[in-house]
C-alpha cells in the first residue's frame, strides 16, 4: 500500500478524532490524577478505639481543664473540658496545639550531658550519681547556698519538692518566673495583711477598667478571662481599656483611652483624687473597714489633681473627671492592672493606686470585685530536720538581694540575677536547676543573661525541648511532657475561687524521660542523711496521691476540685493588718519610694521613639515556644516570611520617611534587628510595637529564626518601691 | 427522611464576643488534619478552613476601631441548592446536601481545576499546591475520621461533617431517629474560649442558632434579628453563617458597599 500525503493526513486526523471521541484520553487523565495523588508518603491514619482522658493543661499557668481525645494509644486532639470551672469547654490556640508538642521531633529523648561542648547520652542513674557527688562536694565546702532552683511557679507539689530540697540542703535561692502576680501579692499583703492571691470575680462586674491588662490576650487565666468577659459583656457590662496601643482588648472595649506609656499609675491616682475630692467613695467601707485614707490622700493622692495628671498621661482633664465619676457610679466596678499578659511585675506604687481605686469603691471581696483568695493549703508534709550545714546556708542572704534591706518586700528578683553574676569575678551561683522556665529567652537583655549563664558552672535543665536555656545547660534531664505525667495544678491566676486541677497521663512516655518529681526524690535519696530523710516517698506519684488525700479519687474522676461556694471573706474578718482593717497606708507603705512613672532605658536624643512589646494569643510566650499550628494561624500583619512587622502610626512613619511594608532597622541601647514596617492608626504616634513570642533560636524550622525576640532588644528597670522589674519598654530608633 | 424534615445546619458568630484569638483556626487544623508548612505566612497559599479577618472603621487615631471576623465556609444554599461553587464544578466533586445543608467536598473526585475557587465570593476554598508533610512522628496526631488530602485538590470547611456522621451512627446504635443539638457541634464551636460561635439546625426553632439569627424563610433566610447580618448578602448566595454585631460599621462592612450609599437611606 502506498502512503501518500492525503492518506497520511487522513490517518492522523482520523486517529486524533477517534481518540478524542473515545474515553481513552479522559480515562488516562483521570488515572494520572489518581495515581499522582496517591503517593505512599501520604499517611493514612489508622482507625481504632476512641477514648478520652480528663486532665489539666500546664502549658501556661492558666489551669484550664482539658479533654484529651485518643484513638487507641494515639492522642489525636485536645479539647477544653466541658464543666471545668475555669474554662468550661473553651481552649486557647496553645492548648489546642498541645499534640504537636507531644509528637514534635524537637523533644529531648534521653538524658544528656555536655562534654567539651557536645551532647552525650548518659543514663539516668549516672546523671543522678554525678549530680549528687557534685552537690555533696559543695555542701562539704560550706557553699550550700550556691545552689539555686528556678521554677515556672511556686505552687503545687512539684515546686514544693524543689523548695523542700533546697531548704533541707541549705539554700535560700529559689525563684519562680516573674510576673504581675509578684506585684499583686505584694499589694494585697501591704494593704490587707494576707499572703493571698488576687482573684477577680469578672463575670459579675459591671464596669471593668483595665490599666493596660490584656484581658483577652492572656492576662490571668485566659480560659477564665475569655469566658468571664463574654458573660459580663452579655449582661451589659462596660469595659474601658487604658493603653497606648489598640490591643485586641482595646478593640473589644467600649472606650479605648490612649495613655502615655508607663503613666497608668498616675491616671489611677488621678481617678482616686476625683473620687475622694467629690466624696464618691463607698462610705461604708472606707469609714468602717479601712484606715489611713486621709493620710494617704494628703501624702500622695493630693499631688494628682486632674490638671497635673492630664499633663503626665496625655488624657484630657474632662475625660479623667468623667471616667472617675462613671467608675464610682457603677454598681460593681472593677479596676485591674498589669501590662498585656503580665510578664513584667511592674510598678508597685501603680498597683497600689489601682488597688486603692478598688478599695475606694468598696469592691474588695464583694461580687464583681477583687478577692484575696487564700493560697492552697493541701500540702502538709512532715517537718524537716535541718542540719548545721543547712542552717548555715539558709542564713546567707539571697543571691538576688530579695528580702534584704534594699528590697525588703520582694520575694524573688530573678531579673537581677544576671547583673549580680556578671558583676562578680566568680559566679556566686554554682548550680542552677531550671524547670518549666526558659530564662535565656524570656529574661530581658538576652546578651547579659547568656553571659551570666555561661558563668554558672553547672546548669541543669528539666525541659522536654532543646530551648535557649537547655542549649546553654550542662545537663539535660528531660521531664515527661504534660500529656505523659501526673501533676497537681493548684490555682489559676486571677480565678476567684480556690481550685485544684490534676494533670493525668493520656499516653505512656514516648521517650526515655523521667518525671522531675521522681528525679528530685531520687537525688535526695542519693544524697542521704537529713536530705534523704526529708523525701520518704517511694516516688512522685505516691507523694502526690498521699498529699491530695481524700481529694485524690475525685480529682482522678473529674479532673478538678473547686470550692464553688467561696465568695470572698467578709470585710469584718478579711484583713490581717495591725488595725484589722484595709490600710490605705501603714508603716510599710509609708517607707516605699514614692510613685514616679518608670523611665525606660535610653537617651531621648539618640533614641527618639519608644519600643513597647505586645502580647498575642496566637504566640506562646511562656516556657514553651509556639507549636507549628500557632505559627500557621499567626496573622500576616505580624509575621511575613521570616520578618516580624512592627506597628507604627502613619504620622510617625511620615516623619521617619518610612512606608508600609518597608524593611527597617530597629535599634535600642541593647541591640538592633531587621523588621518590616506596618502602619496602623491603632497606635499612639512616637511608639513602635513589637510582639512578644518570636525570635527563638535553635533548629526547630517551624519556629526558630522567625522574627525578633523583644527581650533581646530591651532591658529590665528596677521598680524603686519593690525592686521588681518594672520596664514597660525601651527607647528606640527606626531607620 | 421525610420531606419537609430537612435540616439546615448553620452557624451564628457573635462578633461582639469574638476576641480574634484564633483558637477556632487551630482547633480546625487539629480536627481536620490540615497540613502546615515551614513558612505559612503567604495566606494566599496557606490552607486554613477557618480564617479570622481583621476589619477596621477606617478612622484615624484615636477614633480607630477594629473588629475580628472568623470566616468558615458559608455553606451557601443559593436558590434551591445552587451554591456558587457547586454550580461550576465539572467533576461533581462538590455538592449541596439538601438533607443537611452542608456543601461537601469529595477529594478523590476533585482534579484541581479550581473553578470553584474562582466562583466562591468568600475565598473559603484553598488549593493544595504541595503534598502534605508531617514531621517525623507527628503523623501520630492525625484524625482517622478525616481523610488526608493530597497535592492537586481543593479543600474547604466541611462543618466537621465527620462529627455529624459519628453522631448519626451513635443515634442509630441507640435506636434514636434524631440527634440532639449537643450531639453534633463543630470543633471551632466547641473550642471558642469566648463562646462566640453557636452551631445548630437553622430550621429547628428550638436550636440556639435559629433563635439568634431568626432566619426569614420568605426571604431566603435573611436574618430578622436587626443585629444579625450575612456576608455579601446582596449577591444572593444565601449563606448559612450569620454574624451578630452591635456596631453599625461592622454590619455594613459585611456587605461591600459604595461610598455614600447609605447616606440617603434609612437602612438597606
Amino acid at each position: 500500500m502506498k502512503v501518500d500525503r492525503r492518506s497520511f493526513l487522513a490517518f492522523i486526523l482520523g486517529g486524533a478524532a477517534g481518540t478524542a471521541l473515545s474515553p481513552l484520553p479522559w480515562k488516562i487523565t483521570d488515572d494520572i490524577a489518581i495515581w499522582s495523588q496517591n503517593w505512599p508518603w501520604i499517611p493514612v491514619p489508622p482507625k481504632g478505639e476512641i477514648s478520652q482522658v480528663s486532665s489539666a493543661c500546664t502549658l501556661c499557668p492558666g489551669g484550664c481543664g482539658i479533654s484529651v481525645k485518643k484513638v487507641d494509644e494515639r492522642v489525636i486532639k485536645i479539647e477544653g473540658l466541658a464543666g471545668h470551672p475555669v474554662n468550661d469547654g473553651g481552649l486557647c490556640p496553645l492548648g489546642n496545639s498541645g499534640t504537636q508538642l507531644l509528637y514534635g521531633p524537637e523533644r529531648i529523648r534521653t538524658p544528656l550531658k555536655k562534654v567539651n561542648g557536645r551532647w552525650q547520652q548518659i543514663s539516668w542513674q549516672d546523671a543522678i550519681t554525678e549530680l549528687a557527688a557534685h552537690l555533696r562536694q559543695l555542701r562539704a565546702n560550706g557553699s550550700a547556698q550556691a545552689v539555686g532552683w528556678l521554677a515556672g511557679s511556686d505552687r503545687g507539689t512539684v515546686p514544693e519538692l524543689f523548695n523542700r530540697f533546697l531548704t533541707v540542703y541549705g539554700s535560700p535561692n529559689f525563684w519562680r518566673t516573674p510576673s504581675i502576680w509578684d506585684s499583686y501579692e505584694l499589694a494585697l499583703y501591704l494593704t490587707q495583711g494576707t499572703r493571698s492571691r488576687a482573684g477577680f470575680d469578672l463575670e459579675n462586674a459591671d464596669f471593668v477598667l483595665s490599666f493596660g491588662s490584656g484581658l483577652i490576650e492572656g492576662w490571668g487565666s485566659p480560659g477564665y478571662m475569655f469566658r468571664a468577659k463574654s458573660m459580663f459583656r452579655k449582661a451589659g457590662g462596660r469595659m474601658d481599656q487604658i493603653e497606648p496601643r489598640l490591643s485586641k482588648t482595646a478593640a473589644k472595649s467600649d472606650h479605648w483611652i490612649s495613655v502615655n506609656p508607663g503613666t497608668e499609675g498616675a491616671l489611677a491616682y488621678g481617678l482616686a483624687h476625683v473620687i475622694i475630692k467629690e466624696r464618691l467613695y463607698n462610705q461604708d467601707f472606707v469609714n468602717a473597714y479601712s484606715s489611713g485614707l486621709p493620710e494617704r490622700y494628703q501624702q500622695v493622692i493630693d499631688g494628682f489633681p486632674p490638671e497635673i495628671v492630664s499633663k503626665i498621661t496625655g488624657i484630657s482633664a474632662g475625660t479623667i473627671l468623667t471616667l472617675a465619676r462613671d467608675f464610682a457610679a457603677a454598681r460593681k466596678p472593677l479596676a485591674i492592672c498589669g501590662q498585656g499578659q503580665g510578664h513584667v511585675p511592674g510598678s508597685l506604687q501603680a498597683f497600689l493606686a489601682v488597688h486603692t481605686l478598688n478599695a475606694l469603691v468598696g469592691n474588695i471581696n464583694r461580687p464583681g470585685g477583687v478577692w484575696a483568695v487564700p493560697e492552697p493549703d493541701y500540702i502538709d508534709w512532715p517537718e524537716l530536720e535541718i542540719d548545721a550545714v543547712a542552717a548555715e546556708g539558709l542564713q546567707k542572704p539571697r543571691i538576688d538581694g530579695a528580702g534584704t534591706y534594699r528590697y525588703p518586700n520582694a520575694r524573688y528578683l530573678l531579673h537581677r540575677l544576671p547583673e549580680v553574676i556578671n558583676a562578680s569575678a566568680e559566679s556566686p551561683l554554682k548550680v542552677l536547676f531550671v524547670n518549666d522556665a526558659n530564662p535565656v529567652y524570656s529574661l530581658q537583655d538576652t546578651a547579659a543573661v547568656k553571659k551570666a549563664f555561661e558563668k554558672i558552672p553547672l546548669v541543669v535543665s528539666f525541659s522536654s525541648y532543646l530551648d535557649e536555656t537547655s542549649a546553654q545547660a550542662d545537663m539535660l534531664l528531660p521531664n515527661h511532657m504534660y500529656l505523659e505525667r501526673y501533676q497537681d495544678v493548684p490555682a489559676a491566676p486571677g480565678f476567684p475561687k480556690p481550685i485544684i486541677s490534676l494533670s493525668q497521663p493520656a499516653v505512656e512516655p514516648q521517650y526515655n524521660t523521667r518525671h522531675v518529681g521522681d528525679v528530685v526524690i531520687q537525688l535526695a535519696k542519693e544524697l542521704g542523711h537529713t536530705i534523704g530523710a526529708a523525701f520518704a516517698w517511694d516516688d512522685y506519684n505516691s507523694c502526690l496521691e498521699e498529699t491530695l488525700g481524700d481529694r485524690w479519687d475525685g480529682l482522678i474522676e473529674d479532673g478538678f476540685w473547686v470550692n464553688a461556694d467561696y465568695s470572698g471573706t467578709q470585710w469584718a474578718d478579711a484583713f490581717e493588718t495591725d488595725s484589722a482593717r484595709f490600710e490605705f497606708t501603714n508603716k510599710d507603705i509609708r517607707t516605699l519610694a514614692a510613685y514616679e512613672p518608670i523611665k525606660p532605658e535610653g537617651d531621648e536624643a539618640a533614641y527618639p521613639l519608644l519600643l513597647v512589646p505586645y502580647d498575642s494569643m496566637r504566640l506562646a510566650s511562656g516556657y514553651v515556644g509556639s507549636p507549628p499550628f500557632m505559627i500557621k494561624a499567626l496573622e500576616d500583619t505580624i509575621l511575613k516570611g521570616n520578618d516580624v512587622l512592627v506597628e507604627i502610626n502613619p504620622d510617625t512613619a511620615r516623619q521617619l520617611g518610612l512606608s508600609e511594608g518597608r524593611l527597617a532597622n530597629l535599634a535600642t541601647p541593647r541591640g538592633s534587628a531587621r523588621v518590616k514596617v506596618r502602619l496602623t492608626q491603632g497606635i499612639m504616634p512616637g511608639l513602635v510595637a513589637l510582639p512578644r513570642g518570636l525570635g527563638y533560636s535553635g533548629d526547630n524550622k517551624f519556629l526558630d529564626g522567625k522574627g525578633v525576640n523583644y527581650n533581646r532588644l530591651s532591658s529590665p528597670v528596677d521598680d524603686p518601691a519593690s525592686g521588681y522589674n518594672a520596664a514597660w519598654g525601651i527607647r528606640a530608633k527606626l531607620s | 427522611m421525610k420531606n419537609g424534615n430537612f435540616k439546615k445546619f448553620g452557624m451564628v458568630i457573635d462578633l461582639d464576643k469574638c476576641t480574634g484569638c484564633g483558637a477556632c483556626m487551630v482547633a480546625c487544623y487539629a480536627e481536620n488534619n490540615i497540613p502546615f508548612r515551614e513558612d505559612d505566612t503567604d495566606k494566599m497559599l496557606s490552607v486554613s478552613w477557618m480564617h479570622v479577618y481583621r476589619l477596621n472603621n477606617g478612622k484615624p487615631f484615636p477614633d480607630y476601631e477594629e473588629c475580628f471576623l472568623p470566616r468558615p465556609c458559608q455553606h451557601c444554599e443559593g436558590h434551591h441548592g445552587h451554591s456558587p461553587c457547586v454550580s461550576v464544578c465539572p467533576a461533581t466533586a462538590t455538592d449541596y446536601n439538601m438533607a443537611t445543608g452542608i456543601v461537601s467536598q469529595i477529594y478523590p473526585r476533585c482534579f484541581g481545576c479550581r473553578y470553584c475557587m474562582g466562583a466562591c465570593p468568600y475565598h473559603v476554598r484553598q488549593f493544595n499546591w504541595w503534598d502534605p508533610i508531617w514531621p517525623d512522628g507527628m503523623e501520630k496526631m492525625l484524625n482517622p475520621n478525616v481523610s488526608v488530602r493530597m497535592r492537586g485538590v481543593v479543600e474547604k470547611c466541611s462543618f466537621c461533617v465527620q462529627r455529624y456522621q459519628l453522631a448519626m451512627d451513635q443515634a442509630y446504635m441507640e435506636g434514636r431517629q434524631e440527634i440532639e443539638e449537643d450531639d453534633y457541634q463543630t470543633a471551632c464551636t466547641e473550642t471558642c474560649p469566648a463562646g462566640a460561635i453557636t452551631f445548630g439546625d437553622l430550621n429547628n426553632p428550638e436550636h440556639a442558632v435559629h433563635q439568634l439569627a431568626q432566619p426569614d424563610p420568605a426571604h431566603e433566610g435573611r436574618p430578622k434579628n436587626p443585629k444579625a447580618f450575612r456576608l455579601l448578602e446582596r449577591l444572593g448566595t444565601n449563606p448559612k453563617i450569620y454574624y451578630l454585631s452591635r456596631r453599625e460599621w461592622v454590619r455594613r462592612a459585611g456587605d461591600n458597599y459604595l461610598k455614600g450609599e447609605f447616606q440617603n437611606k434609612a437602612h438597606s
